[in-house]
């Protein structure tokens, strides 16, 4: 079947869904979607595209509803939003040709980190600098920006691409500040996997609520950001106060990296544990190894960069520098086409869902 | 199956579970018993939202107060005086304290679901509703040390010269085997479940019903205690039904499958003529009625008619509705006379009247010269697209049930057995005589399951 076929019926499917919650509505408390589904009457496939995004998979839904199997109703709803959320990112995904690769395929994603490593062992071999201090003794710094700013801003350029799709596709308005606002303190308190009441979701323990996820994807997204801010800071350092790597563990680089090294690690590390007790068909079981091998890449991102400052001054950097910045790459290659759009869906539906419940 | 135990409980609902949360607590080794499979277990009570709570101020989710005469007042009017009063006003007093016990056990409250303003000050709703009630009760009893059997169908109890000795269980269908306790708590619910049981009590119409809960809920232990001399209270040929969606499943289709669209319709029967008033009042305070008045016309069925003007005045409904550009044509797709039903709409018009109409409240739009009038909500069905809705009775609990004290305890002629405990719906005849009030079911449950593990728990220390 053809994407388009495939989202329809999805959406068709979660639309049947959403019209037996809407009689019922029991589960109005636990998260955005159901405030939200009470708005409507009958449901656009715009409008499915939405509530699907909004949805944060805690299951509550699931586990609190009297129908589903072997009830004849047959309700999932976190399986069946996540089915239109996960079309709904491949469909938008911007050049189509990659749009399902990473998603589904953690082989492809291997791959993809085996030529993020080829490259970067070429990339040393070749470009090997006749001096330099750190790093850029073994790459220089032209050869590293040279390699890494496409390698960022063109995921970027295709993420910004999908999001505008979406956008279109939702018929979002004008955005502003204040939604910006809700949005990210939504985003930044995981909201929408509290359980309504801060008692958690229900990922890895059944019908009783645990906060496990919440905490573990929320210290990957600390993580995260740390170790974004960390290289941000150096950029920053390096072209406007010209003061250049490396740096010593009392600088703001190595402050907000380490830390967040560590925390990355921890998080995805705790992601994975807990993807592996959670039920799959409650999940979208066919991405369950592309998401597993991308929270993988993610910690090995955080491992190896950890690793790499560990080994400063040892004859273990070259190669290590090649795999780190391999996985580095790996990572921003595969951002628009893999678990990591999320985020950025995610965060456009929170600010949608912010212009629509104002109203 | 050679353990020893303390307190078995017959039934996984809320009143069960209260009882059996109760007395594990105090440390008594409890066994819950259980028909259904482990995916329906908690029988009706997985199906409610919310319970009725008496609160002299502000009380967790629930906002102003509801004080003791008040509550007894609004049980006055449903039952018509069909309670007993002593055992009624232990219930709702009872009520208040249940809430944060409730919530100790990991129950977790919401405020009042939208459309359901009108519930926000009497009931508290809970979060998920009763299947999430069901497993924080059921999560709460692992924690304790319970066991609990699925699939375990008690088929009689053992009582001796007065005395309890034992249940026998049939397990997974199994031939039954023989579970000893010191004490028996029963909450299995009324007979509902038991289809011929309720066509001999109600007459041969209820072959039709659908069941709105449960398959479980058969009578099997109510009919049992009965047989062995158990004094019974409610009526025996009575159940509470409400009209609901036509096509819904004949068990367990749950909340979902109500329509609340009569008020603004025009119901007619399989002959296409009116019946009754739609319009009588607001429609929480009659939906209780037109299970009975569908049961009563021909095959059981009745069909719910608006236009496009009042198509979005009510709640969604599960199934969409028929849809024609015609009366006649509606009608032909509900299965009935399209000139009959397209008469009875043109009689129906022309006795509309013009005035203000409102849909929240009674708005005193009602038809001229019309038998049987529509005394509220009375406009015209003038506007294409039509729609209809199929009607069927949906029986929610019977009333028949066995007598107990105030303590719980259950009577025979010769008075209480002497560690026989009841709950839940299958005593709750005592004091829901006739109708109903929302919520009060899992009150009745809440608080008879909690004063049964507290007695039986008492007995067997
Ligand atoms: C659709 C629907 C919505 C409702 N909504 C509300 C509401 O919002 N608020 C409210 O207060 N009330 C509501 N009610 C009424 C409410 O469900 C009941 O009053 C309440 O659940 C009764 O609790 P219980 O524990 O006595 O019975 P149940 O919850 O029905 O439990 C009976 C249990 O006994 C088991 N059982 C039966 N026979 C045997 C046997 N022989 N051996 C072993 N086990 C057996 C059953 O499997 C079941 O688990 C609703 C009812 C329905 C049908
Ligand atoms: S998931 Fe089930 S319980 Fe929750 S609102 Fe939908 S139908 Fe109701
Ligand atoms: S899975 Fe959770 S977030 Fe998704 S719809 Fe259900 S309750 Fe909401």
């Amino acid at each position: 079947m053809s994407l388009d076929a495939l989202a329809r019926s999805a959406t068709d499917e979660a639309r049947r869904q959403m019209e037996i919650c809407n009689a019922c509505r029991y589960c109005e408390g636990f998260c955005s979607v159901f405030p939200a589904m009470t708005r409507h009457r009958s449901f656009t496939d715009a409008d499915m595209t939405h509530l699907a995004n909004l949805c944060h998979n805690c299951r509550g839904c699931y586990y609190s509803c009297q129908f589903t199997e072997p009830h004849e109703f047959n309700l999932n709803v976190p399986a069946a939003l996540g089915e239109v959320r996960q079309l709904s990112w491949e469909r938008l995904a911007w050049p189509g040709a990659f749009s399902r690769l990473f998603h589904e395929n953690g082989v492809a994603l291997a791959a993809a980190l085996a030529v993020g490593l080829a490259v970067m062992f070429a990339a040393l071999q070749a470009l090997r600098p006749e001096s330099g201090e750190g790093f850029y003794a073994y790459l220089s710094h032209g050869a590293m920006i040279a390699i890494f700013t496409p390698a960022f801003f063109l995921p970027l350029a295709a993420v910004g691409v999908a999001l505008r799709r979406y956008w279109r596709e939702v018929e979002g308005q004008r955005v502003t500040l204040g939604q910006i606002v809700e949005a990210t303190r939504s985003a930044g308190t995981m909201r929408n996997l509290d359980g309504g009441q801060g008692q958690g979701c229900n990922f890895e323990k059944g019908d009783r609520y645990s906060n496990a996820r919440r905490v573990f994807h929320q210290l990957t997204l600390y993580g995260f950001l740390m170790c974004f801010a960390a290289t941000s800071v150096a950029t920053v350092m390096h072209y406007v106060f010209a003061w250049e790597a490396p740096y010593g563990f009392f600088t703001p680089p190595k402050l907000f990296g380490v830390p967040g090294g560590i925390i990355l690690c921890v998080g995805t590390a705790g992601l994975a544990w807990l993807k592996t007790k959670a039920d799959p068909k409650l999940g979208i079981a066919r991405v369950w190894g592309g998401e597993m091998a991308f929270v993988a890449l993610l910690f090995f991102v955080s491992a190896t960069g950890l690793a790499l400052y560990a080994v400063t001054g040892t004859a273990a950097v070259p190669a290590l520098l090649a795999i780190h910045l391999g996985a580095v790459l790996a990572f921003f290659l595969v951002i628009p086409y893999s678990k990591m759009t999320h985020g950025f869906f995610r965060f456009a539906a929170l600010v949608r869902e912010a212009q629509l419940s104002r109203r | 199956m050679t353990e020893a135990y303390d307190i078995a409980v017959v039934g996984g609902g809320n009143a069960a579970l209260c009882a059996a949360v109760t007395a594990a607590e105090t440390g008594a080794k409890v066994v819950i018993l259980e028909s259904a499979p482990e995916f329906y277990r908690g029988g009706n009570s997985r199906h409610t939202r919310n319970f009725r709570c008496m609160h002299r101020g502000p009380l967790s989710v629930l906002v102003d107060s509801y004080e003791e005469e008040e509550y007894f007042e609004d049980l006055l009017l449903v039952t018509k005086g069909e309670t007993d009063e002593e055992m009624a006003r232990l219930t709702i007093r009872m009520s208040e304290e249940c809430l944060p016990w409730m919530e100790r056990q990991g129950v977790r409250f919401q405020p009042s679901l939208s459309g359901t303003l009108s519930l926000s000050r009497t009931n508290a709703f809970f979060l998920g509703g009763g299947k999430a009630l069901v497993n924080a009760y059921y999560n709460r009893c692992e924690d304790l040390g319970v066991d609990v059997f699925y699939d375990a169908e008690v088929k009689h109890v053992n009582i001796e010269d007065g005395h309890f000795t034992h249940v026998d269980v049939s397990m997974k269908g199994g031939e039954p085997t023989r579970i000893a306790a010191k004490a028996v708590v029963l909450a299995s619910g009324g007979f509902q479940g038991d289809l011929d049981w309720l066509t001999r009590a109600w007459g041969p119409s209820a072959a039709n019903f659908l069941i709105r809960g449960t398959p479980y809920n058969r009578g099997v232990v109510l009919k049992d205690m009965l047989d062995q001399g158990a004094e019974s209270v409610g009526d025996p040929t009575q159940c509470h039904a409400v009209a609901i969606d036509g096509r819904s499943p004949k068990f367990d289709g749950g909340i979902v499958t109500r329509l609340d669209c009569v008020p603004f319709s025009i119901v007619v029967n399989q002959n296409g003529d009116r019946f009754y008033d739609e319009g009588e009042d607001v429609w929480p305070k009659r939906y209780a009625i037109w299970g009975r008045l569908v049961a009563a016309q021909p095959d059981q069925v009745g069909y719910s008619i608006i236009d496009s003007k009042s198509a979005e005045l009510f709640m969604p409904s599960v199934f969409p509705p028929i849809v024609a550009d015609t009366i006649e044509g509606l009608g032909q797709q509900l299965g009935i006379s399209g000139d009959k039903l397209a008469r009875t709409v043109a009689e129906f018009n022309a006795a509309c009247r013009e005035g203000r109409f409102h849909p929240t409240e009674k708005d005193g739009l009602a038809t001229d010269g019309l038998t049987p009038p529509k005394t509220n909500w009375a406009r015209p069905i003038d506007t294409p697209p039509y729609y209809g809705y199929s009607l069927r009775p949906g029986v929610t609990f019977t009333y028949l049930g066995l007598k107990v004290s105030p303590t719980a305890q259950v009577h025979t002629a010769e008075g209480p057995l002497d560690n026989v405990w009841a709950a839940g719906e299958i005593m709750a005849g005592s004091i829901l005589g006739q109708g109903y009030l929302a919520g009060f079911g899992m009150t009745i449950g809440t608080v008879f399951g909690r004063i049964a593990g507290r007695e039986a728990a008492a007995y067997v220390s």
